[in-house]
């Protein structure tokens, strides 16, 4: 059995509590509370329009800021460091400055805390070499394909080296093999890291996660129905995978 | 099977219809010239105009060849207002722009002050100028930098404004501060917005300076222009005419080729039919 119904076992986690945001009358999600284990994956499915990604803006602070947004939640980690400020994010978008070449691009968050960019040039460096884009590292973005500036975008992302990684759909963009391979990038290169993926596809979050979290309904509620264990990324041709795709796709279409 | 055969055929059309079509700027500027040069000359027949009225361009090519020490030397009197109007102009436009920007409690004092320059008549405030600065150079700056302040400042600012706001979330995640962030993404994104102001400032600088030699100089081509009307020597008018339209050509084309030079990336993106 590669999975369990989770049960919940307590183990170091990142907690959001009495999380609450509303556009005027209208309440996105109200005390909604969640845990997120610690040097994990979790990938958070749900219908389009839910607040999958606003729940990935709040713990980030990055909530658009419109007339009559009320937001609050109580954010803290077992592990004793400020969330906000150890985390990096990875869109939809590959958000690639296009003045930039691409190895400038990596080294954006140390040009925009003014830190020494020469300590993490090797490092960023390997990992666009591991990553397969050793020869396009001087390049500007306009001249890549959308693949590339996503693997750009991840990259860009490690460099952070931050224990919080949030992705709002980042391979959803891509093509069916260029998604699959990316995810095994990802998967590779963030293995001990706390991962909230936010993504539309049961297959993706079941090859990728330690725990699948559904979240529906309006106003939001969340759900966490599966604990996987097992090395990732997992097969595509696992028959009890597909099996639990199935079950997931029926789940989402009917709670 | 005809279908299938179509689409290369046309396809093919389409490409060699282009191609005819994309005459290169330079042959396209000289036909264009000659074309107006032939329109000028059927009036000045047609009308069976004298001199006096409107010189034929023959005439007044004649008299820009024989005034040219005159109209060279006048020429760089202008050029030299248009230019430094042109700079601390944009620079002036550049500061405002990122003041407007940065400290946001201004934006609501600075932004009626902005309007406000554009909403003076330049031709009513220009003698006011000569008063102040003098009869030198300082009023004809003066009168360049009014004229081209707004559209300078309007462009960048609204640049500035309209930074893709994912760009500016990713910035916040990674921890960089409000400077560096306009430093390194707000500013750059705005670029090409304040290229297009640059374009309208070098298009207009001329004519600032000129309207300020207008109001009270003793040189400069604009004054040559008022003095030779004044004489009734409307070949010579003509002639300086000519001199400052070819200065601004040259200095539109001048600082668009050096922006798109400066801004390699704006190009890659703009989409192919352009």
């Amino acid at each position: 059995m590669i999975y369990q119904v989770n049960d919940t076992q307590p183990c170091p986690a990142l907690h959001i509590r009495n999380a609450t945001l509303r556009y005027g009358q209208q309440a996105v999600f109200s005390n909604l509370d969640c845990s997120i284990p610690l040097g994990q994956w979790s990938c958070l499915l749900g219908p389009s329009g839910v607040g999958k990604s606003s729940l990935l803006y709040l713990l980030a602070d990055i909530i658009p800021k419109q007339r009559q947004t009320q937001m609050q939640a109580t954010i803290s980690c077992d592990a004793d460091w400020i969330v906000r400020e150890n985390l990096a994010y990875m869109g939809q978008d590959d958000l690639l400055l296009p003045w930039l070449s691409v190895f400038d691009n990596v080294l954006l968050g140390a040009s925009l805390r003014g830190a020494n960019k020469s300590s993490i040039a090797r490092r960023a460096r390997s990992l666009l070499a591991e990553v397969g884009l050793r020869d396009v590292i001087e390049r500007r973005p306009a001249a890549l394909s959308g693949g590339m500036r996503q693997r750009v975008a991840l990259v860009r992302t490690l460099i952070e080296d931050r224990p919080i990684v949030l992705m709002d759909e980042p391979f959803s963009k891509l093509d069916a093999i260029t998604r699959l391979r990316l995810q095994e990038i990802a998967a590779r290169l963030l293995k001990d890291k706390t991962v909230l993926l936010v993504t539309h596809d049961p297959l993706e979050a079941l090859r990728l996660a330690d725990n699948v979290l559904i979240m529906k309904g309006r106003p939001a509620k969340l759900k966490a129905p599966l604990h996987l264990n097992g090395e990732k990324p997992r097969n595509i041709q696992d028959t009890e995978l597909l099996h639990l795709q199935a079950q997931l796709l029926e789940c989402l279409r009917n709670g | 099977m005809d279908d299938v055969r179509v689409f290369p055929v046309s396809y093919d059309r389409r490409i060699r219809l282009t191609k005819k079509m994309g005459i290169n700027p330079l042959s396209r500027i000289i036909l264009l010239t000659i074309g107006l040069l032939i329109i000028w000359q059927a009036i000045v027949w047609l009308g069976s105009l004298p001199p006096y009225i409107l010189p034929g361009p023959g005439a007044v090519l004649k008299t820009a060849y024989q005034q040219r020490s005159l109209l060279l030397h006048q020429g760089m009197l202008t050029l030299t207002e248009t230019l430094l109007g042109l700079l601390c102009g944009s620079l002036l436009g550049v500061m405002s722009a990122l003041i407007i920007a940065y400290f946001q409690p201004l934006r609501h004092w600075l932004l009626p002050i902005l309007v406000i320059s554009q909403a003076l008549p330049t031709f009513a405030i220009a003698p006011l100028f000569v008063v102040w600065f003098g009869y030198g150079m300082a009023s004809k700056i003066a009168t360049t930098i009014l004229m081209l302040y707004f559209p300078v400042t309007t462009a960048f600012f609204d640049g500035l404004r309209r930074t893709n706001p994912g760009w500016l979330y990713l910035a916040k995640t990674m921890g960089g501060s409000r400077w560096r962030i306009l430093w390194h993404i707000r500013v750059p994104a705005a670029l090409p917005n304040l290229a297009s102001g640059l374009r309208i400032a070098a298009a207009i600088a001329p004519i600032g300076a000129v309207v300020g030699e207008w109001v009270g100089s003793s040189a400069g081509l604009g004054f040559l222009m008022l003095n030779a009307n004044a004489r009734m020597q409307i070949d010579v008018m003509f002639a300086a005419l000519v001199t400052v339209t070819l200065m601004s050509l040259a200095l539109y084309f001048s600082v668009d080729k050096l922006l798109r030079m400066a801004m390699p990336w704006v190009n890659e993106l703009t989409c192919p039919h352009e």
